[in-house]
């Protein structure tokens, strides 16, 4: 079969990548076996587990909805990019902590789509955490962990940001 | 011990989870390596006429099209019976059954070959009804031995009449595992003729004892190693790609890797076995039980799988943990053409809970008692006999823990009732925001549910598991290394074996080696008894290894440990551990010690109910479970939070819908399982009162939540709507629809 090739050039956390793929090569297709970032989870195709959520241009969206070429030029974050600097972020480190995953196939989209809400909302309600994750499947877990580990990592999120202020002061004094 | 047994241990594996580097066997891959399709059937029965694979093999890509003609060794395989083949023989039994493979240089390519094969099927009609395949002799026969499975009785006392008479007849519907990472492997050919297989399974020893005949080869040439599992809860003790992927592979000289979609997912395992049954219960006017007879018919569909064990959990659990003096149990497992059933979490008891807690219930209005009542004055306890006749020989207090269950507070604020001018919280409301009413009918319900399972394997399996522990010097530090071919699904299996090495041997850095066919098997990470057996093999193999090291340090009593192990070199120790035997149901009576050991949870659920609309939030769920001994707070209760979740799911929304053989809903569109809106918050208290039979005195957790949850949630349905709701999932047209019968 014949068909027509794109280049795409993404910037996949932090790093330019290419590749030339069909017009309806998924973006998880892409990240998975084009630039073999395994970490972003394919549970269900149609975009109803979450699993395979990523963040594109830091906003979550389902990679297995959404077609590589159509997000050409754009910033991508996968699981594998949210680490800072080696070390887990607060929201990777508040799951392992909490115990909020088992088998963890879920758990890279859950991640994804938790990092971008406490960017956008650092201190939520409980109703707040529940809407925010409602659009991701896990059947290990019951969830109850889950819950509090994005109230865990909103926590340590907070005082991360303390902590780094209260330095830039005694720096500044 | 820091980080022993008993302390809420992270698990070993969660960083590499949560930073993505785990690796699942979805995402393994290897250079060359080809990709594995199959070919499944359309119709849940017919005769293959012919079979053109020219088409398939003439695509540019493709390197093999396999037939049943191309199966090396034995053409069937199966868990319990070798019923099923590896690819069809001349006849399809069910909607998805593994005609053809194809190994072609890139999935997509795979695909379409698959779909290029010609295969003329000649239609027949399929049996699809339980009730006919089981009694109705003009039924036609599934598989040459006929429809009937097996048939369990239970057979004690002859009084069968009593002052209060309740029956029953209950359905549960099929449910999935619906595991997030599907069926996947990787299978790479080997110099000597052999297969290296990495593989997510429940049991790798099973599975090379399956493969290898198939494939004909000796079992050293079929080594299985565990790749990352994602979720198993029994869908994976069948094979699925594990000797396609193999044959593939050995056809074609490559590695060859296959991963089930979704949709395939839904045809690539077996189902929880769906179930009808009719039950009667008597009792006295106080409500104490004399007697309980019931029916339960379980469908197996196509082939036997795991259907005997189901059988027998159902016929020898199927009054739950009740003393009544007098039972007449017939369980029965048949073939039909509707999707293989067999393993998920709680197997034929989870079914037998649902029928005995709706028949609780309803004797408990029959007699005037509140559910709690009538099931703490027929609770067992240590020293009553199950149905079978097994004496219950360790702690059991049913009674206790259903008392402090209902003394939990219940929560408050009824969502729907008592509201003041400003309305309800939409989000609060059954139906969330999407719904279209402002909670008029909304009513709240509470109900309560009890289960017993059987923990580790019954019925006279030979059920053991093997531990190799070595403990060496690394740089100044003793160091452990715990090898099991024991499967990690998610449960958490290797925090805990780290764990009892270190309480065993007092040393911190202990590693678990990947779980590979090289060390012996470890049974399967099924029956909630992996921390027993494996459990038990592990502290088995270290307490060998602490004695061993006691006799060097005695002979040495100047040197310390990291001395000893570095001038007498490292220290290494296999065990095999095995629990109590069991024993085979007597076929006639079902008499017989058939279990090892049994476990007890008890749920409380509360509902609001939109009764208008038929739909229903769990708004919270209590659960009490006597676990003997916790080896890990936070992975305990995870494990219950997760059964628990899935028989909320059971009671209220899963079901794999089955009409004519044909499976409607393959997909997580339309097969729903709990979201984190649908789980309420959870109430536990774990007891810890142990059995003495067992390593450290721990009962098997994982199963024992998914049973009762489910029958408390129903009840909480049925005190809030008066319906009588003798069917799970409870669909909203089961509330809302029913004609005029509302009380």
């Amino acid at each position: 079969m014949n068909e027509t090739h794109h280049r795409v050039t993404l910037t996949v956390n932090g790093v330019v990548r290419e590749a030339t793929v069909p017009g309806r090569r998924l973006l998880s297709d892409c990240l998975r076996h084009d630039l073999g970032l395994t970490g972003t989870h394919v549970g269900c195709e149609h975009g109803v587990c979450g699993a395979c959520t990523v963040l594109l241009d830091g906003e979550p969206v389902r990679s297995c909805l959404t077609f590589a070429v159509t997000v050409d030029g754009q910033e991508i974050t996968t699981v594998e990019g949210l680490a800072q600097g080696g070390a887990l972020s607060p929201v990777q480190r508040a799951f392992t902590e909490c115990h909020a995953l088992q088998c963890g196939f879920c758990t890279p989209g859950f991640l994804c789509t938790v990092t971008a809400f406490l960017r956008d909302n650092p201190a939520p309600s409980e109703e707040e955490a529940l809407e925010a994750v409602a659009g991701n499947l896990c059947r290990c877990t019951g969830y109850q962990n889950i819950l509090k580990a994005v109230h865990r990592a909103a926590e340590i999120q907070a005082a991360e940001i303390q902590a780094a202020e209260l330095q830039a002061e005694e720096g500044g004094a | 011990m820091p980080s022993g047994i008993g302390e809420s241990v992270p698990r070993p594996d969660g960083n590499l989870k949560v930073s993505g580097e785990f690796a699942y066997s979805s995402d393994l891959w290897l250079e060359g390596m080809l990709w594995g399709a199959t070919l499944r059937s359309p119709h849940p029965s017919a005769w293959i006429r012919s079979m053109d694979v020219g088409p398939a093999l003439a695509m540019p890509g493709v390197f093999a099209v396999l037939t049943h003609e191309d199966v090396p060794g034995e053409r069937f395989y199966g868990l319990e019976h070798r019923d099923q083949p590896v690819l069809a023989i001349d006849q399809v039994r069910y909607q998805g059954e593994p005609v053809a493979i194809v190994a072609a240089d890139h999935p997509e390519t795979a695909r379409r070959a698959a779909a290029a094969i010609v295969v003329d099927y000649e239609v027949r009609p399929a049996v699809t009804d339980p009730r006919r395949a089981a009694f109705d002799l003009s039924c036609p026969a599934v598989h040459p031995g006929g429809n009937l499975v097996r048939h369990q009785p239970v057979r004690v006392g002859s009084t069968f009449a009593a002052e209060v008479v309740v029956t029953g007849e209950y359905e549960v519907g099929m449910q999935d595992q619906a595991f997030l990472g599907p069926e996947s492997g990787l299978a790479v050919p080997a110099e000597d003729g052999g297969v290296d297989l990495f593989v997510a399974t429940q049991w790798l020893h099973v599975d090379q004892g399956q493969v290898a005949p198939c494939l004909g080869l000796p079992p050293e040439k079929v080594r299985l190693t565990l790749a990352g599992v994602g979720g198993a809860f029994g869908a994976r003790e069948d094979l699925s790609m594990q000797v396609h992927a193999s044959m593939l592979a050995l056809r074609t000289g490559r590695p060859v890797k296959m991963v089930y979609g979704r949709e395939e997912s839904f045809f690539g395992h077996v189902h929880r076995h769906p179930a009808r049954m009719r039950y009667e219960h008597g009792a006295t006017a106080d409500g104490r039980l004399v007697y309980v007879r019931a029916e339960i018919l379980l469908d197996g569909g196509a082939y036997c799988s795991s259907t005997l064990a189901v059988v027998g959990n159902a016929a020898s659990l199927g009054v739950g943990p009740y003393e009544v003096d007098n039972v007449w149990i017939d369980a029965y497992g048949v073939y039909t053409n509707n999707p293989p059933c067999g393993a998920m979490r709680g197997f034929g008891a989870v079914q037998a809970c649902y029928a005995y807690e709706s028949q609780m219930d309803r004797l408990a209005a029959a007699c005037g008692l509140s559910p709690v009542e009538i099931r703490v004055r027929n609770a067992v306890s240590q020293g009553s006999r199950l149905a079978t006749g097994q004496l219950i020989d360790s702690p059991a207090p049913l009674a206790e823990m259903l008392t402090e269950l209902a003394a939990m507070p219940l929560p408050t604020d009824p969502a729907g009732a008592g509201m003041d001018g400003a309305g309800p919280d939409l989000r609060l409301l059954p139906g969330g925001v999407a719904q279209a009413t402002r909670g008029e009918g909304v009513r709240r319900g509470v109900g309560y549910g009890v289960g017993i399972k059987n923990i580790c394997f019954s019925e006279g399996f030979d059920d053991y598991s093997t531990a190799r522990v070595r403990i060496e010097a690394a740089g100044d530090e003793p160091h452990v290394l715990v090898r099991t071919a024991a499967a990690e699904v998610g449960q958490g299996l290797v925090t805990v074996q780290a764990q009892i090495a270190r309480t065993e041997l007092g040393v911190e850095r202990v590693t678990v080696a990947p779980a590979d066919t090289g060390v012996g098997s470890a049974g399967s990470s099924s029956a909630s008894r992996q921390s027993y057996v494996t459990g038990g093999a592990v502290r088995a193999a270290c307490v060998a290894v602490r004695e061993r090291l006691g006799a060097l340090r005695a002979a040495h009593p100047e040197l310390s440990l990291v001395e000893v192990l570095e001038r007498c070199g490292p220290v290494e120790e296999t065990r095999e551990f095995r629990h109590r035997p069991t024993f085979p149901m007597d076929p006639v009576t079902g008499q017989g010690n058939s279990h090892t050991q049994l476990a007890l949870c008890v749920h409380r659920a509360v509902v609001d109910v939109d009764v208008d609309l038929g739909l229903v939030r769990v708004v919270e769920l209590a659960a009490v479970q006597d676990v003997g001994k916790i080896l890990n707070p936070l992975a305990l209760e995870g494990q219950i939070h997760g059964g628990s979740a899935q028989g909320l799911g059971l009671a209220l929304m899963e079901e794999i819908q089955v009409r004519e053989g044909r499976v409607l809903n393959p997909s997580f569109t339309d097969y729903l399982i709990p979201t984190i809106l649908d789980m309420p918050p959870m109430r536990l208290s774990i007891l810890e009162n142990p059995d003495p039979h067992a390593p450290y005195g721990l009962r098997g957790a994982g199963e024992p939540p998914t049973l009762s949850s489910t029958p408390a949630v129903a009840a909480a349905v049925r005190a809030a709507t008066g319906l009588d709701l003798p069917r799970v999932p409870i669909r909203p047209e089961d509330i809302a629809l029913v004609p005029a019968s509302r009380p």
